[in-house]
């Protein structure tokens, strides 16, 4: 990826954003920040399975969820290391991703939105049933997740530790995002997303392809999870619900699908949209419905798509 | 003893399999025949329950309120249609998925302007006791009138559906959509009216459900998953699919609920079993769904030929 001038800006925004918030006295508003980050994260990972891979995955939270989970339940047994929740969730969600997927990939169209919510339910039912980590009222933690290196240590419970772990996974994230749809891996799967019948005659495995990139992004999504743990202090069934799985969704399709900045645009418009609304009403959910309303009948690639057609018609 | 206790779990899992159907029958004909994912049908379930709930307590009869909800429901569900939903058929699944996530926020918030949180439902003093249907079995009255409420709709939306002119107009649209078209049927026309059937029904469910369950809102999100499963389970775009689809669902989900701990607490702890039980009875159905379609992919009774 080159970086260009938007990159860079979006690089300054975030690095400066924690230093103008404390100028500002407006210290708050860092973990609003860092929730979208932590969305941006999990919508980008379900954007490489639905945009890129064109797997209509409705069971994303399932992962997010899980990965929350993994970091929690360690957390309240004592295991502090941030490597080890780091290696215990990407394990964990990479193995639920890989037998979902290996089924869930057996069927096509809506089949595959179905099996892959009702996996997403089952996961969600089994929360509220383990009652030793707290069943349906969720399970809050003291700890957080802690990174020691060289006798220094990070502590997530830091706003601003937090807030820069899940920028930097998020700029890892899009920088893997940008070099995937160049690669030949990532033509192949684009291949495969436009026209699975030619790809598999010209001798791609398919299948294999669009297991590896729900995997992958099962992982980041479990990632994502396990960050929104450490910043919340708290976990619960509702982060798998079907309807969690539902808002990345919205995020994704809001943002613009297939797309490197989709799922972090639609991220930021929509959790802010609901802050911003959320100031003036407490009915910010039925505008904020208005609103994606408006998106889909007049922005049709979604929001990315809309900028990307404004600065066309600019530049003409 | 244990013989009535299997026998009223039956007709309690009857009575959830056909209020199920009704919120099904129309979701698997707008998917079947439109090709769209209408993730609000659910919010037309909590429209028809507080609608139901308002007038029952605005005209002080029960049956009334009920049949005042259904109508305005299905007038509601038709300019839905005809408004919104209409320009979302040509559209690919995900602009509907998105669409009617927001229509599911805004009926949310909007009931909640409205009715406020919930409200409260009951079901008709002179159905408030139990009948004894055995010696030994009493069940009760106002359970007994959904099952004959569901069981009459079911029938008859069946005669609509295999006897008459428009029944055969949707059978076709669900089997080939552009034939039918070809073959010059309305199908936007006829498809108004059959979402607005479709959404009186989810109405019927939700006013009845509502003095078991609550009426409150967000009350059709969970409903609104069981009834996709259904209409996988039977086949989409197939009404007799998802008759099939929700019998079995509500058996499932019901018999699980109630006769699994029953199972459990011979083997396990009592406090084990009471959390297990209907953690896996909700996970049966899913369980179920998944071997069906490993077994028959396009569900038991594919619309589409």
């Amino acid at each position: 990826m080159k970086p260009n001038v938007v990159t860079l800006c979006a690089a300054a925004v975030a690095i400066a954003l924690p230093f103008v918030l404390r100028a500002l006295g407006l210290d708050f508003y860092l973990s609003l920040a860092s929730r979208i980050v932590i969305y941006a994260i999990a919508a980008t990972s379900l954007n490489l399975v639905l945009g890129y891979g064109g797997m209509v995955s409705f069971g994303h939270a399932a992962f997010v969820g899980l990965g929350a989970y993994v970091t929690a339940i360690m957390l309240s047994e004592g295991v502090t290391s941030g490597v080890l929740h780091l290696a215990a969730t990407v394990a964990v969600t990479a193995l639920a991703a890989l037998v979902i997927g290996a089924i869930s990939l057996r069927t096509r169209g809506v089949y595959f939105i179905m099996i892959t919510l009702a996996f997403a339910q089952m996961l969600y039912y089994l929360a509220n049933s383990v009652k030793g980590y707290g069943g349906d009222e969720g399970l809050t933690v003291r700890a957080r997740s802690l990174f020691s290196f060289a006798g220094y240590v990070l502590d997530l419970k830091k706003p601003l530790a937090i807030y820069f772990v899940a920028v930097g996974v998020l700029a890892l994230a899009l920088v893997a995002l940008a070099r995937f749809a160049p690669s030949r891996f990532g033509r192949a799967v684009l291949a495969l997303r436009d026209d699975d019948v030619r790809a598999e005659a010209l001798g791609f495995a398919t299948y294999r392809y669009k297991l590896v990139v729900f995997v992958v992004a099962g992982a980041l999504g479990g990632v994502a999870g396990a960050l929104s743990a450490n910043l919340q202090g708290y976990v619960s069934p509702n982060l798998l619900h079907w309807t969690q799985s539902g808002t990345l969704m919205v995020m994704v399709i809001l943002g613009g699908v297939a797309t490197v900045w989709g799922g972090v645009l639609g991220a930021a418009v929509l959790l802010l949209l609901q802050e911003v609304l959320g100031a003036y009403t407490e009915h910010h959910e039925f505008w904020t419905g208005w609103v994606l309303l408006a998106v889909v009948l007049f922005a049709r690639q979604g929001l990315a798509g809309l900028l990307a057609r404004m600065r066309a018609t600019r530049l003409s | 003893m244990a013989g009535v206790l299997v026998l009223e779990q039956a007709l309690n899992g009857l009575q959830f399999g056909l209020m199920l159907f009704l919120l099904a029958a129309g979701l698997t004909l707008v998917f079947g025949v439109m090709d769209m994912i209408n993730l609000a049908h659910g919010s037309l379930y909590m429209v028809g329950a507080f609608l139901a709930a308002w007038l029952v307590a605005l005209t002080g009869s029960f049956v009334l309120g009920v049949v005042g909800a259904v109508a305005l429901t299905g007038v509601f569900g038709m300019a839905l249609e005809a408004g919104l939903l209409r320009t979302l058929y040509a559209r690919d699944h995900l602009s509907q998925v998105l669409a009617t996530f927001a229509l599911i926020l805004i009926l949310n918030d909007g009931v909640k302007m409205i009715f406020g949180n919930d409200l409260p439902l009951s079901a008709p003093a002179a159905l408030a006791g139990p009948v004894e249907l055995l010696p030994g079995l009493q069940y009760p009255a106002y359970r007994l009138l959904i099952l004959g409420v569901g069981l009459a709709l079911a029938l008859l939306l069946w005669l609509l559906v295999q006897k008459t002119r428009m029944g055969a107009l949707v059978r076709a649209g669900a089997s080939n959509r552009e034939m039918a078209t070809a073959m010059g049927t309305d199908i936007p026309r006829l498809f108004t009216v059959v979402f607005g059937i479709g959404a009186a029904l989810c109405a019927v469910a939700g006013a009845l459900l509502g003095p078991l369950l609550a009426v409150q809102v967000g009350m059709g999100e969970n409903i609104l998953i069981l009834a996709f499963v259904v209409i996988v389970i039977g086949g989409i775009g197939s009404i007799r699919g998802a008759l099939v689809g929700a019998i079995l669902v509500g058996a499932i989900d019901t018999l699980g609920r109630t006769l699994l701990q029953h199972v459990l607490r011979e083997f396990l702890p009592p406090q084990w079993a009471s959390a297990a039980g209907p953690a896996i009875a909700s996970i049966a159905v899913y369980v179920f769904m998944a071997i069906v379609l490993a077994i028959k992919p396009r569900g038991l009774f594919p619309a589409r030929g």
